[in-house]
């Protein structure tokens, strides 16, 4: 890997992890809470690019299956967390 | 063979309940009547080897490895307490026999007296001092159950209650005693204390040893200022009292003096506690008895005080008041018992024991009044020679004249003895005098008396008159038991065997008659002036009672560790959990201060880059914005923020596997937090104090800080290679697989995988019975 190459992936990481701190402020001060559950959801979608770019920086092909869970399980919890806003149960009785 | 002697009446104690199972007609107590009988026979068949100056001695091994052995031997000492057991036992059966109607559970009670006459026996017999102490406390335990035989009295459990805690307070202070003993002797056996003796004064650990022995023995023989437990033991059964709280077991402390006594006296230390604490008890105890209404309580205060006699005469420690103590000892056995069981017949026949109902009972009951009149005639000291307590409170006086030749040292202290011992004795005679004339003598108050009173019945005054046949006959001729059974006693506590002639007459010239003379004249003055200066007592308050201290000690206790456990026993969470981690926080700080434990070292790091330091920032960030986030759903968010950062630094520092898993959990535990809160109430705004937040506040930083310290410093510290690279080499030639993290779980290290699924399969069907069983269960909260 040139250093050239190394160096873009290190500026990509830095400004990423920027990024996730300005989504903190989103996610600390909100205002409301679905504000807050956008900014999770979206700090998700920097983990994914953050791990993909460790993956190169580390030439390694491990953290691919990081990836594709991370795809899911913010999907996952963010979904849990719009249902409870909306309904404040996130599993519904049975209505037997 | 004086195993077989033991036993004996613990093998009774097993059988009798099967005979009384069988045999309904007949009283329990006859069967258990020749328990006693053989013993006293076989002990009095052991004394002509006595009398040639030879023991008698068995061996088995109980312990060895401890040295402790089942070591029994008979002496001079332990022969005149065995007699006593026994042939008082034996009475004290035949009479209870009569006293005890069959709807009482003799079972029980003749199982609790076999037990303590067994343990008793065991006392007096032991030469190794532990198995000395496990009979001791065995009857403390069986003197407890029959204390508390009428056990729905509240009285009965009270004084049980009492002698109990009282009993087994110096029982323990004695085990110190006898454990220090043993060290300092090097020894667990009496005899070898005694060949040891030089080596156990010299010690250091002289005088603990004697205060704790004496602390046990006092405790026992109900000395001042341990002598409350006893008048309170006077709910149990007469029999009861008349066995254990006047003839056997009250005397398990003057035994242990006088079993220790070649070790300890002519120690100064010895001759001024015990004397000192004698003369205490005996005036106390006589002066006590006469404000006393009840007839039991006026002999147990008299039991106190005679007690307290015996123990002054063992602190002297000379001859002559030795063979005086251990002449009173068989003295007051044998009309303390009698007094005792007449109390009982009065009580009986009567339906009341106050003596303030009693009166002019002469006529009804004339062979107990006889009885009575002897017995305490013979307590008083009356100068006739036909009562065995003139001779031995005679040569009390004796002793306590020429003490002052004897010790020099402690002589300022002996010059008072006399006059003491006189005091003593007047009341002795007063209460005396007032036990029986005002029980049987006067006007008779039939009206107050619940039933009509009439002579007992045969059986029950058997006993009675055999132990005054014995005040009598030794009071004639005392030197009947003089050379058989005093004169080895006497042996064995002072050495030597020098055998001292009885006899009552010295002349008109000598002082202790003329003591004695003071005693009877200012005694009868005072006896017949009682109704007059009585009302004293009720000016003098118990304020100085024994009685109220031991409550107090015993309330006390009860308070303060009541109160020492609501301290910190708050039922709220947040005080034990800032009491754990300050515990934790001090005792690992105050370590590491100790040991010098902090180390930082800078030589093994590796490098930081930013992103790391960016991920690191959000998270602290995050985790400190938690705390003031006012909704549940947004702190819930916010701390996710963390969790997603944390598996980011999985990620960073190459941890797959980590990542993955911390994801998961992390997405799990905020549905399951979302699953929650439906249930829960909105997040209440704290009302916490300033005061209260800054307190957690300092723990909180504290612990973070010792923690952050602590880590530092395990870094800093590596004093081996780590064992990883054995893991790295090996996964795949052993484990066949590529992923070490994953070979390690389930192939080096299966075992603890293992149990986490155990966990979580146990934590699965918690839950599954929390929520399945919410409605059914019995829990309020």
């Amino acid at each position: 890997m040139t250093d050239w190459f190394s160096m873009v992936v290190y500026i990509c990481l830095f400004v990423i992890t920027i990024s996730i701190l300005l989504l903190l402020y989103r996610a600390v001060v909100g205002p409301s809470n679905p504000d807050r559950v956008v900014a999770l959801d979206t700090i998700g979608i920097n983990l994914i690019a953050i791990t993909g770019l460790m993956a190169i920086l580390l030439d390694t092909v491990q953290l691919n299956d990081i990836i594709l869970l991370i795809g899911i399980l913010t999907f996952i919890a963010t979904v849990a967390v719009a249902k409870f806003l909306e309904k404040g149960v996130v599993i519904d009785q049975d209505r037997d | 063979m004086l195993h077989i002697y033991i036993l004996l009446p613990f093998l009774a104690a097993l059988l009798i309940g099967l005979v009384a199972k069988k045999v309904y007609r007949i009283h329990t107590g006859w069967f258990v009547l020749p328990v006693p009988v053989v013993l006293f026979i076989l002990f009095i068949s052991k004394l002509p080897t006595l009398a040639e100056g030879k023991i008698v001695q068995s061996i088995a091994n109980w312990i060895p490895s401890l040295d402790i052995q089942l070591s029994f031997y008979l002496d001079g000492l332990s022969m005149l307490f065995s007699l006593l057991i026994t042939g008082i036992g034996s009475l004290v059966v035949l009479y209870s026999i009569y006293y005890l109607s069959k709807k009482e559970q003799l079972v029980h009670f003749y199982v609790y007296l076999l037990l303590f006459m067994g343990s008793m026996l065991g006392v007096v017999l032991s030469d190794n001092v532990f198995v000395l102490y496990t009979f001791w406390e065995f009857t403390s335990i069986s003197s407890f159950l029959l204390i508390g035989f009428w056990f729905y009295r509240e009285r009965s459990t009270y004084g049980a209650q009492k002698s109990m805690l009282v009993t087994v307070f110096g029982g323990l202070s004695m085990l110190g005693a006898l454990i220090l003993l043993s060290i300092a002797a090097e020894t667990n056996s009496i005899r070898e204390m005694i060949a040891n003796r030089s080596e156990i004064i010299e010690s250091d650990l002289f005088i603990p040893i004697l205060l704790l022995l004496l602390i046990g023995a006092f405790t026992k023989s109900a000395q001042f200022p341990f002598h409350s437990w006893l008048p309170d033991a006077m709910e149990a059964p007469t029999p009861v009292s008349a066995y254990l709280h006047s003839a056997t077991m009250v005397k398990a402390g003057i035994y242990l003096v006088a079993r220790f006594s070649l070790i300890f006296s002519g120690t100064d230390v010895f001759f001024i506690i015990v004397s000192g604490v004698g003369l205490i008890t005996l005036c106390l105890g006589s002066i006590l008895a006469s404000r006393q209404t009840d007839l039991k309580g006026i002999l147990a205060y008299s039991t106190i005080s005679q007690l307290g006699m015996i123990m002054t005469m063992l602190g002297f420690g000379n001859g002559i008041a030795t063979l005086a103590a251990i002449f009173h000892i068989f003295n007051h056995a044998t009309f303390k018992g009698s007094l005792f069981m007449i109390a009982g017949i009065v009580d009986h026949e009567t339906g009341t024991r106050d003596i303030r109902r009693l009166g002019g009972l002469y006529t009804y009951m004339p062979i107990s009044a006889t009885l009575a009149f002897f017995g305490a005639f013979s307590m008083a000291g009356v100068p006739l020679p036909i009562f065995n307590g003139f001779l031995s409170k005679e040569m009390f006086f004796d002793s306590s004249l020429k003490l002052e030749q004897t010790i020099g040292f402690a002589g300022a202290f002996a010059e008072w003895i006399p006059l003491l011992a006189v005091i003593g004795s007047i009341f002795t005679f007063v209460y005396s005098m007032y036990l029986v004339f005002g029980t049987f003598t006067g006007k008779a108050k039939l009206d107050q008396l619940e039933k009509k009173p009439h002579e007992a019945p045969i059986g029950m005054l058997i006993s009675p008159l055999i132990l005054i046949g014995f005040v009598v006959l030794i009071g004639l001729l005392p030197n009947l038991i003089n050379e058989s059974i005093l004169a080895p006693a006497v042996a064995s506590v002072t050495g030597d065997l020098a055998f001292t002639h009885l006899a009552f007459w010295h002349g008109f010239d000598n002082t202790p008659l003329h003591m004695s003379l003071v005693v009877v004249a200012v005694g009868t003055i005072l006896a017949l002036t009682l109704k007059r200066w009585q009302p004293i007592y009720n000016r003098v308050p118990g304020k100085f009672s024994t009685d109220r201290i031991y409550q107090s000690i015993v309330n006390g206790l009860l308070h303060f560790s009541s109160k020492l456990t609501k301290f910190y026993m708050t039922g709220s969470l947040r005080l034990y959990t800032s009491i754990i981690l300050i515990f934790l926080v001090v005792s690992t700080s105050i370590f590491i201060y100790v040991t010098d434990g902090f180390k930082i070292s800078f030589d093994d790091l590796a490098p930081v880059t930013w992103p790391e330091v960016l991920v690191g920032l959000v998270m602290a960030v995050a985790a400190i914005a938690t705390i003031w986030m006012t909704q549940r759903i947004a702190a819930i968010i916010v701390i996710g923020v963390v969790g997603y950062g944390l598996s980011l630094l999985f990620v960073f520092f190459r941890a797959p596997d980590l990542a993955l898993t911390q994801l998961i959990v992390e997405t799990i535990t905020v549905a399951l937090f979302l699953l929650c809160f439906a249930h829960l109430p909105k997040l209440q705004k704290s009302d916490k104090k300033p005061s209260e937040k800054l307190v957690d506040f300092v723990i909180a930083v504290s612990t973070g800080a010792l923690l952050t310290i602590v880590a530092i410093s395990a870094h800093s510290s590596k004093y081996f290679e780590s064992i990883s690279k054995y893991f790295v080499d090996n996964s795949y030639k052993l484990g066949g697989g590529d992923n070490i993290v994953n070979v390690i779980l389930v192939d080096f290290r299966g075992l603890d995988t293992l149990f986490e699924i155990a966990v979580l399969g146990l934590a699965a069907l918690g839950i599954i019975a929390m929520i399945k069983y919410r409605d059914k269960g019995d829990m309020n909260q």
